[in-house]
C-alpha cells in the first residue's frame, strides 16, 4: 500500500483542519498547562508555583479513589459489552428485511442527548414509579440508586451497557459482513465445529474492527459525565465520583484553577498512555 | 441451539426498547398520575406535555438552537475534512503520521478536561453564548473524527481514477468536486451521520459554552428538572422529542452506518 507520492504541498489540502483543531485543542490546552504550573488568589494575581499542584494531586487518597472507580467502571463495562456485542452480532441475520430493523432499533440508544439517556434511566430506576425500581423492590429485591452504592453503580453499568453495547454490534456485524461466503463452505466441507469457525475465521476478521470498539468504548467510558451525573450525581456520598465528575466538580464547583488544571493533564495523560498500550497490544501481531 | 439463536438479538432489542417505552409512558401522562401511582402504561392519556413544548418560546428555541449548532458544524466538519483526508489517502507529506495521530488524541481528550479553557477562550473571542461557539467547540473531536472516517473510504477507491482525470486535463479542484465526492458521497453520508450524532448527544461543552440566547434543549432540560419542581411528565416529552432527530437521520444511513468505522484505519 505504499504508493502514495511524496507531495509537501499536501499540506495546504490540511491546513484549514489544522488551524480549527489547534484553535479548539492548543489555546486550552496551554491554558491548561499554564493553570497547572500556578497559584492564584482571584483577581487574576497569579504565582508560579512549579509543579505543586501535580505533586498534591498525585498524592491525595481523593485522586487515586476517583481514578480507581473510573477504572472498575471502564473494566466492567468492557467486560460486558464487548462479548455481548459480539454475540448479537453473530446471531444476527445476514440478509433479508430483518437487517434494517435490527440495525435502525438497535442503534437508537447512540443517536439520544447523553442526558436525556440519564433521565431515561433515572425515571425507569425510580424505586416507587420506575419500571425497573418498581419491579425490583416487588420481587423482593431492595433496590434504591439513591441510597445504596451497589445499585447505584448496578444501575450506572446497566445504563451504560443499554447504551453502548450497539456500538460493538454495529462494529462487529460490519467486521462479519466482509467475510466471503467460500469461507464458510470451506469450513462445511472440512466439518469445522461452530467454535472453529468462530475462533479461526470470524474472530480473526474481526479483530480490527473490535480494535476499534474496543479504543472507543475504553475512551468514551473512562471519560463518563454527563449519563452519570444525571443519575447519580456522583452519589450516594462519593460511591459513584468517577474521575471525570471530580474533575467538573474542582474546576467549575470550587474554582480551584490550579488543582484542576493539574488533574485535567493527568487525566488526559492516563488516557493517552492506555489507548497507546491497548492499541500496541492489539495489533502487536499485525505488525510483526 | 441454532434454532434460538434468534432469541439472543430478539431479547437485546426488547431491552433497548423497555426504557424509551418507559419515556413515552411517562410522557403521555399527567403529573398526578405519575407521582399517585405506578401504571404500566397511560390511564389518562394526555398531550399536554407535548402541547407545552411546542408553545413554550423557552421549550422549542431550545430545539432550535441545537439542530442550528449541530447542521452547521456537520457542514463545517464535512467541507474541511474533506481535503484534509483526501490529502492523507493520496500523499505523504512532511509530518503527515504525527499529524493524523495528533488528531486522533483530539478525540480522546475528554470534554471535562477542557470546559473551563473553552468558556475562557470563547468569552475572550466574543462568541460565549452563540450557536457558532458550540459548533466550532465541536469541530475538537467531530473533525477528526471525520477524517479518520472519510480516509478509509477516499482509500478504497482507486488511485488510478485520479490519474485518468489528471491526463485528462481535469484541474485538481474540478476533479475533486465533479468526480472524487461524488464517488465516495456513501462515505460522506456515513462521516456526517456521526459528525451529526456526536454533536447531537454531546452536552457539557454546549452547556458551558451557552447560557439563555443559545442553549440546547437538553441543557434547557436539566434546569427545568432542578427549578420548576418535578414535572417528570414535560421531561419525558422532551427527553421523546430529542430521540426523533437521531431517529430521522439513522433511517436514512441505515445501510452504510456499519460500514463507517469497519473501513477506517486505526
Amino acid at each position: 500500500m505504499n504508493t502514495k507520492t511524496v507531495n509537501h504541498k499536501a499540506w495546504w489540502l490540511v491546513a484549514p483542519v489544522v488551524v480549527l483543531v489547534a484553535f479548539n485543542a492548543v489555546i486550552p490546552l496551554m491554558t491548561v498547562v499554564n493553570y497547572s504550573v500556578q497559584e492564584t488568589f482571584g483577581e487574576n494575581v497569579f504565582f508560579f508555583e512549579g509543579v505543586k499542584w501535580f505533586e498534591q494531586i498525585l498524592r491525595s487518597p481523593r485522586f487515586h479513589e476517583s481514578l480507581q472507580r473510573s477504572l472498575l467502571f471502564t473494566a466492567i463495562v468492557l467486560a460486558i459489552e464487548v462479548p455481548l456485542g459480539v454475540a448479537i452480532a453473530l446471531t444476527m441475520p445476514r440478509k433479508g428485511p430483518w437487517v434494517s430493523v435490527c440495525l435502525v432499533l438497535m442503534a437508537m440508544p447512540l443517536l439520544i442527548p447523553w442526558n436525556v439517556v440519564g433521565a431515561m434511566w433515572n425515571i425507569l430506576a425510580l424505586p416507587d414509579i420506575g419500571l425497573l425500581g418498581h419491579t425490583l423492590n416487588a420481587i423482593g429485591i431492595d433496590y434504591n440508586f439513591t441510597r445504596q452504592p451497589l445499585s447505584a453503580w448496578a444501575t450506572l453499568i446497566a445504563m451504560d451497557v443499554w447504551h453502548w453495547t450497539s456500538l460493538v454490534v454495529l462494529l462487529a456485524y460490519a467486521g462479519l459482513s466482509a467475510i466471503p461466503d467460500a469461507y464458510y463452505q470451506a469450513a462445511k466441507i472440512d466439518g469445522a465445529s461452530r467454535w472453529a469457525v468462530f475462533r479461526y475465521i470470524q474472530l480473526p476478521k474481526m479483530k480490527r474492527v473490535l480494535t476499534i470498539a474496543i479504543l472507543l468504548r475504553f475512551m468514551d467510558s473512562f471519560m463518563i459525565y454527563t449519563e452519570a451525573i444525571v443519575v447519580t450525581g456522583g452519589g450516594p456520598g462519593n460511591s459513584t465520583t468517577v474521575l471525570s465528575i471530580d474533575l467538573v466538580k474542582v474546576a467549575l464547583g470550587q474554582f480551584d484553577l490550579g488543582p484542576a488544571a493539574a488533574m485535567s493533564l493527568i487525566y488526559f495523560l492516563i488516557i493517552l498512555l492506555l489507548s497507546w498500550i491497548f492499541y500496541t497490544v492489539m495489533t502487536k501481531d499485525e505488525q510483526s | 441451539m441454532k434454532r434460538y439463536a434468534w432469541l439472543v438479538p430478539a431479547l437485546y432489542i426488547v431491552f433497548v426498547l423497555l426504557p424509551i417505552y418507559w419515556l413515552l409512558n411517562m410522557s403521555f401522562k399527567t403529573t398526578n398520575e405519575i407521582l399517585g401511582s405506578f401504571t404500566l402504561w397511560p390511564q389518562e392519556f394526555t398531550l399536554d406535555n407535548y402541547r407545552k413544548i411546542f408553545t413554550d418560546p423557552t421549550w422549542y428555541r431550545g430545539y432550535l438552537n441545537s439542530i442550528s449548532y449541530v447542521v452547521i458544524n456537520t457542514v463545517l466538519s464535512v467541507t474541511v475534512a474533506l481535503p484534509a483526508a483526501y490529502a492523507f489517502s493520496r500523499y505523504r507529506f512532511l509530518g503527515d503520521k504525527h499529524l493524523f495521530f495528533w488528531l486522533l488524541t483530539n478525540r480522546m481528550a475528554p470534554p471535562a478536561v477542557f470546559a473551563l479553557p473553552f468558556f475562557q477562550l470563547y468569552s475572550a473571542i466574543g462568541l460565549f453564548d452563540t450557536r457558532l461557539a458550540v459548533a466550532l467547540a465541536h469541530c475538537l473531536f467531530n473533525i477528526p473524527l471525520a477524517v479518520w472516517i472519510l480516509e478509509g473510504f477516499m482509500s478504497s477507491v482507486p488511485k488510478e481514477l485520479d490519474e485518468t482525470a489528471f491526463v485528462d486535463g481535469y484541474p485538481f479542484w474540478r476533479f475533486f468536486v465533479r468526480i472524487f465526492i461524488p464517488t465516495i458521497a456513501a462515505g460522506i453520508g456515513v462521516a456526517a451521520f456521526f459528525c451529526f450524532m456526536f454533536s447531537w448527544v454531546e452536552l457539557l461543552l454546549a452547556k458551558t459554552l451557552t447560557a439563555v440566547d443559545a442553549k440546547p434543549i437538553a441543557a434547557t432540560m436539566t434546569r427545568t428538572a432542578s427549578t420548576s419542581g418535578y414535572e417528570l411528565g414535560l421531561l419525558a416529552a422532551a427527553g421523546a422529542l430529542t430521540i426523533v432527530p437521531g431517529a430521522f437521520v439513522i433511517y436514512f444511513v441505515r445501510n452504510y452506518i456499519a460500514k463507517g468505522f469497519a473501513l477506517g484505519r486505526v
